[in-house]
């Protein structure tokens, strides 16, 4: 194996030395991949570097100054991989941003970082951007653009607008000329210059660009590499948004520390099958893909033969008894592990195959809660799949669980080099080497959340289990209130319970400061519009589905259950929920009523759906309402619904006695 | 009127070439019924030109007149500057034309990759044993087409869908696929019989983008018939509109909207 650390310790200091690093190590083998016209196309480190450079050199021909912003808009892709890289040599900072932002949004983070560059993937970015200057009040910063995808562009005025792969022929050509020029500034960085900036999508109030240095990045990477003991054997599928801090890592850190292979898929629409072929072995993604998979499983599995279904649950059963401990290493009897080597031979193996978990040795979830169900089955399938917990202030890592301490209820031990402590007020702080150098332009903001010894505060409410020293998160700290009687009210651990159930894709739980709990319901069309087919329900839309009284039915027994297991935590038992509506409408964050990254914004859905509110807490059971939504491509409508209320029962103080019962 | 060896240029700029297909004084009849009575005019190289009507007016007609499925009983039919007699259709496809239809017409139980892998039958070379034993030329051949069809994978967005056997897919990525096929053959006049009929306004925004692309990025010059007033006035530099076989109107779209027979069509004055 390629020794990864100098043994002298002075490892590079930035990401283009680790590049440098990594060609002479690792030249010869795949840096990166990424499918295209049907075939895989992949480029070594020696080649990935040779690509870099020349776009270094076109940058700088083309006047990009050390300490400039660079935006970067565009899907997953080895070139845009490298237009960070290559900023990064010129000593300039790329900001990469998320491509399904609309106009108005990207025209606040290009003015407040003051992009003079913006490489975008194709035609739509490139409108955007040039439709954000052409806005009255934005500021007209953005002097050159660099485009990857040439279709459709041909019309356009090229006077301060080149293709990629124009800049990189111009880069070579001009390589004699400023290629010493590029050298110093390469040798200038260190590991305190900036190596990316990150907006937070921030859940409320305009996002806040997170500055982080080479030493935040590489420390970060090398440190967690390491507890995961990944090497440059690894495969990632790069999938996630790039504007994400964690895909900075995974794709970017981590890849270049450790020198593992970054795979691009080849539009977001064959990512399964992408993710099939590949194989990844290292992997993370969000709870709902997860899910999502899940779901698909089961309801395939409806339509397979009945021999089959048998043989699937039998072994799912004989799976969810020992997977966990096998995977644990924990010990496991002789008949037992030949059930499950026969159930891995006719079920798992292929089912893993399928999903394309074959090869996976770490995968990690993290960014919501996961329903122990769906954690535990894709364990008990033998995939080593992980939580952890973290922020972008922290360069993602600030807990994680360890090979052997894995829960579904947890995230984790303290990263290495992660100091944590909880507050009186029960909110989660932490420090590490990670942890953000500040907020871009914004010394208010970075003062109150970074104090002067470097704790930061998480903005989440938890606690360290005593006996694994694992952390536990109850809720965001902001959103944990006090009902009218004085109980606590942490509306998402409810929310939780309630998004388990894989009809549930959303939930807004309401309660702070009243007397009783309310919620707003999302259903999930893919498995409520199965459900619907098999049982002849038909339905138009969204909305009529939504307002079917058999899916009522559905969700008040969704939600009296959850109501029956919120009543056994005693601290809880207040959040009950007394009554519930289906929303008409996807929450969408084109309405702004998520973030990007699909987290809820309460204070959004509170003022939007405010006549809902109302009509939760007046007792009346209908409510008519029009709600304004905004399409894909920018225009505007209107939803008009009548919506019913149902009332669900809730359990008393003693319900231990009765679930016992039953 | 335009010299037909001189182009003109639109008014988003695009150059238009000299005329490529000249339809002259057209008649076609099926035995009594006069489907077309003497219409004459042309498309240019790079145009995007429309045939619009209510329904009925023999627009379809006049697009299979123009692919060579029809001989029309009168007139003449000029294209790159010959005149063309009757044709079998492989002659058609291989003088550069190729069209789609206003009823898909596509292998359902074949996957998107080999429909359109179709597409590219008349640029096939090697014979049938060739083929059949992976021998000789047949394996280079297969490798082009493949990727000249990957290309057109990728250019219309459907790779997701490229191993999906056709049968199996919403109907507005099927058109999506047939108008692939069609463009698979490299044509230089492409005909598109009713490409957004049935569709909704998010896959006919798609479609139109499409199009748009396709003359734009191949150059291909395309006649459409299209039923969809705003998609026709958005999409297309000049539009022929016909009613009960005759053409009543011929010009750019704000020319024809100003045309008082063409209202009158459109709104149903009783014709005696």
């Amino acid at each position: 194996m390629a020794q990864l650390r100098a043994p002298d310790g002075a490892d590079p200091q930035s990401i283009p030395a680790l590049l440098a690093r990594n060609v002479d190590r690792l030249g010869p083998r795949p840096a990166y991949r990424e499918k295209e016209f049907g075939i895989w196309q992949s480029w070594t480190w020696a080649q990935a570097a040779d690509e870099i450079r020349a776009l270094a050199l076109g940058m700088l021909n083309l006047g990009l100054r050390p300490g400039d912003h660079v935006a970067v808009i565009g899907r997953n892709r080895p070139a845009h991989y490298w237009a960070m890289i290559a900023t990064q040599m010129c000593g300039a900072v790329p900001v990469p941003l998320y491509q399904d932002a609309v106009a108005e949004e990207m025209a606040y983070v290009l003015g407040h970082c003051g992009a003079r560059f913006v490489v975008c993937g194709d035609q739509e970015q490139v409108d955007k951007v040039l439709e954000v200057q052409a806005m009255s009040d934005a500021p007209r910063n953005v002097e050159q653009i660099i485009y990857t995808d040439k279709r459709g562009m041909r019309k356009y005025d090229h006077a301060r607008m080149n293709a990629l792969a124009d800049v990189q022929a111009e880069g070579r050509a001009s390589g004699q000329r400023l290629g010493p020029e590029l050298d110093a500034r390469i040798a200038a960085l260190d590991y305190d210059s900036t190596c990316v900036m990150l907006y937070t999508s921030g859940t409320t109030g305009k996002p806040k660009g997170v500055v982080l240095s080479n030493r935040n990045i590489i420390e970060t990477a090398k440190n967690t590499s390491d507890f995961d003991k990944l090497t440059y054997r690894d495969e990632v599928l790069a999938y996630l948004p790039m504007a994400w801090v964690g895909d900075f890592i995974f794709s970017m850190g981590q890849a270049t520390w450790t020198g593992f292979t970054v795979n691009c898929p080849e539009s977001a629409a064959t990512m399964m099958t992408d993710l099939r072929e590949i194989g990844p072995t290292y992997f993370f993604a969000p709870p709902r893909v997860f899910e999502g998979q899940l779901t698909n499983v089961m309801i395939r599995m409806e339509d397979a033969g009945r021999f089959k279904r048998w043989l699937f649950k039998h072994y799912m059963a004989v799976a969810n008894r020992v997977g966990p401990s096998l995977l644990d290493g924990k010990p496991v009897g002789f008949g037992d592990r030949i059930a499950y080597g026969l159930g891995n031979l006719l079920i798992y193996g292929p089912l893993k195959d399928a999903l394309g978990y074959g090869r996976i040795r770490v995968g990690y979830t993290a960014g919501e809660a996961i329903g122990p169900e769906i954690f535990d089955f894709y364990r008990s399938l033998g995939i080593n799949l992980k939580q952890l917990y973290g922020q972008t202030e922290a360069s993602v890592f600030i807990t994680q669980q360890p090979d052997g301490g894995v829960r579904s209820d947890t995230v984790g031990v303290p990263s290495p080099g992660v100091e944590l402590k909880i507050a009186d007020t029960g909110e989660v702080f932490y420090r590490g080497p990670g942890t953000f150098v500040e907020y871009y332009n914004n010394p208010e903001s970075t003062a109150s959340t970074k104090d002067a010894e470097g704790w930061v505060a998480t903005g989440d409410a938890g606690f360290i289990e005593e006996e694994t020293g694992q952390l536990r998160i109850i809720d965001r700290a902001k959103d944990v209130g006090k009902m009218a009687d004085g109980t606590m009210f942490a509306p998402k651990y409810v929310e939780n319970k309630l998004k388990f159930y894989p009809n549930i894709l959303e939930a807004v739980v309401l309660g702070n400061g009243r007397d009783f709990c309310t919620a707003m319901i999302n259903i999930d069309l893919n498995a409520v519009g199965n459900w619907a087919e098999r049982n002849n329900i038909a339905y138009a839309s969204y909305q009529e589905l939504a307002g079917h009284p058999q899916v009522y039915a559905t969700i008040k027994e969704h939600v009296e259950t959850v109501n029956r297991s919120v009543a056994q935590d005693p601290m809880l038992s207040g959040c009950q929920i007394h009554r519930f509506l289906v929303l008409h409408k996807e929450l969408d964050p084109d309405d702004g009523e998520m973030t990007r990254t699909r987290k809820v914004r309460r204070a959004v859905i509170s003022e939007k759906f405010a006549d809902l509110v109302a009509a939760l807490y007046d007792g009346s059971d209908s409510v008519y309402t029009e709600t304004e939504v905004t399409y894909e491509d920018g225009r505007k409508g209107v939803i008009k619904a009548t919506l019913k209320i149902e009332d669900v029962p809730v359990f008393g103080e003693a319900p231990m006695e009765k679930v016992a019962a039953e | 009127m335009l010299d037909e060896t001189e182009g003109y240029t639109t008014a988003d700029g695009r150059q238009i070439g000299p005329v490529v297909m000249d339809l002259r004084n057209i008649t076609l009849r099926f035995g009594g019924v006069e489907a077309i009575k003497n219409i004459s005019f042309d498309i240019r190289q790079g145009e995007i030109r429309a045939i619009i009507g209510p329904n009925g007016a023999g627009k379809s007609s006049m697009l299979n007149v123009i692919s060579g499925f029809y001989v029309p009983q009168e007139g003449e039919v000029w294209f790159k500057g010959y005149r063309r007699g009757p044709m079998k259709p492989y002659e058609v496809a291989r003088l550069g034309i190729a069209r789609t239809f206003q009823n898909i017409a596509l292998f359902d139980g074949m996957s998107v990759l080999d429909n359109i892998m179709t597409g590219r039958l008349n640029k096939v070379k090697s014979g049938f044993f060739s083929q059949a034993l992976w021998w000789g030329r047949a394996e280079a051949e297969e490798i082009a087409n493949r990727e000249q069809v990957e290309k057109i994978i990728d250019f219309l967005e459907i790779q997701n869908i490229r191993k999906t056997p056709v049968g199996r897919l919403p109907y507005g990525l099927k058109k999506r696929v047939e108008l692939a096929r069609a463009l698979a053959a490299e044509p230089q006049l492409l005909l598109l019989d009713e490409p957004m009929a049935g569709m909704n306004v998010e896959e006919k925004e798609d479609m139109s983008r499409f199009i748009l692309d396709v003359n734009d990025e191949f150059g291909t010059t395309i006649a459409l018939i299209e039923h969809d007033m705003g998609v026709v006035m958005d999409l297309s530099d000049r539009v022929v509109v016909m009613d009960y076989g005759r053409k009543i109107g011929d010009g750019t779209p704000s020319e024809v909207r100003s045309n008082q027979e063409v209202i009158d069509a459109y709104l149903g004055v009783s014709h005696d």
